[in-house]
């Protein structure tokens, strides 16, 4: 395939994988790596490399709007970056020594499980009381509602939420993901914060998570610009018409499309890892 | 009456705060890509009809700041893929510039607590950098 063909297949495929991956709520970043992979047969260093960089160019753009909200709660997310970001390190030191095989499963599982997650009932739970720890560390806050409410809420179990985190980003270190299933559950079902609060803040955390282990696939070459180029533009603006799309539309049923063509992705990366076509 | 007011500074000074962070992502990122962009129309220029190569992976073992000063030389020399990676590296710099302000609005609001925990995100991202050395 000549460099321009090539180019041109990426950025529609990057489109298509952001505008799903906004759609689904399971980022682009997720997505491309198979397409790459598996549809283009591009070596998967690469195309993890491809994904941090969307990562943090959609992270970075949909964090932008909610930050000048107030809805994302700083303090918070920069307390648990002490751990995303350790994680990252560790999670991009060890995909530069895992055999392939090894990533491709691997990521094949995180992608059923983030599937099987982005279809989970999302309840809106608040607690006011906050746990001593919280307490000390100022991670309580308030966010405002649709109609313009105020409203409070309280964290728990500071120490378990910090050690998911610290999963969460080895995962993003070492997949290229933005892990945005295994943050939320951290905040959401481990610190009991609310939904609104904890994807957002999940968002704020992904640049700076990813950044950690950049300069790591840097050094090692897993950036290619003729393959960032594209993914980048593509994804993100896919990311934006799936953002407006989603506005219009009810997600749920598209929710269950999509979870089932990640699912045959997953089953397909699974299976060509083990066979070490990857 | 002087507490209130007071807290209706710091109040505002976070509202503040929350408009220049999500000020600096949203420019952060649109800037580096357009200069991505740009560093694509150029790559292509004068490689759209080369066969790629891009299911092989070539292993580097090259330190950060020999990377960096590739990229300047390529970009002085109007290189197409050196000035993809100069966006790539703006793009990676917009959450470090976050983590700046981050610390540099702490260090106003007089929290020292979070001064620190900032300091250690800023020194495991050092740490990252540094594993170049090791190399």
């Amino acid at each position: 395939m000549t460099v321009l063909t090539f180019t041109l297949i990426m950025i529609l495929g990057a489109f298509l994988a952001g505008f799903i991956g906004s759609l689904s709520g399971l980022g682009g970043g997720i997505i491309i790596i198979p397409l790459l992979t598996v549809i283009l047969g591009v070596d998967i260093h690469y195309a993890i490399g491809a994904a941090l960089v969307s990562v943090i160019a959609t992270s970075s753009g949909s964090a932008a709007a909610y930050v000048r909200e107030g809805i994302t709660n700083m303090r918070l997310g920069i307390f648990l970056e002490i751990a995303t970001t350790i994680g990252a390190v560790c999670g991009a030191l060890l995909s530069t020594i895992a055999p392939t095989s090894f990533i491709a499963v691997l990521f094949g599982l995180t992608l059923i499980f983030s599937a099987i997650n982005s279809l989970r009932k999302k309840e809106e739970h608040i607690v006011l009381e906050s746990s001593p720890l919280a307490k000390k560390l100022r991670l309580n806050g308030t966010y405002p509602s649709h109609d313009g409410e105020v409203i409070s809420y309280g964290t728990k179990n500071v120490l378990g939420g910090f050690s998911m985190m610290g999963i969460a980003g080895m995962m993003s270190g070492l997949l290229g993901i933005g892990s945005g299933a295994f943050k939320v559950i951290a905040m959401d079902n481990i610190m009991r914060i609310p939904f609104k609060v904890s994807t957002t803040t999940s968002n704020f955390m992904m640049g700076v998570t990813a950044m950690a282990s950049s300069v790591i696939y840097i050094q090692k070459g897993y950036i290619e610009p003729g393959i960032c180029m594209p993914v980048v533009i593509g994804v993100l603006f896919g990311a934006m018409a799936g953002a407006k799309v989603l506005v219009r539309t009810n997600p749920k049923k598209l929710r269950i499309f999509f979870a089932c063509l990640i699912f045959v992705l997953a089953i397909n990366m699974i299976y060509n890892g083990i066979n070490g076509k990857i | 009456m002087e507490k209130s007011k007071v807290m209706q500074k710091e109040k505002f000074g976070e509202k503040d705060f929350q408009t220049i962070v999500g000020n600096l992502l949203r420019y952060g990122v649109w800037i580096s890509l357009s200069v991505a962009f740009v560093g694509g129309i150029v790559y292509l220029m004068g490689h759209h009809s080369d066969i790629e190569n891009y299911s092989v992976f070539h292993e580097n073992d090259r330190n950060i700041f020999e990377v960096i000063s590739t990229i300047y030389n390529g970009v002085i020399q109007g290189n197409g893929e050196s000035i993809i990676f100069f966006g790539i590296i703006l793009l990676f710099l917009t959450p470090v510039f976050r983590v700046l302000l981050s610390l540099f609005s702490f260090i106003l609001e007089k929290d020292y607590l979070y001064v620190v925990i900032t300091l250690i995100v800023i020194l495991i991202i050092l740490i990252s950098v540094s594993f170049g050395f090791s190399h």
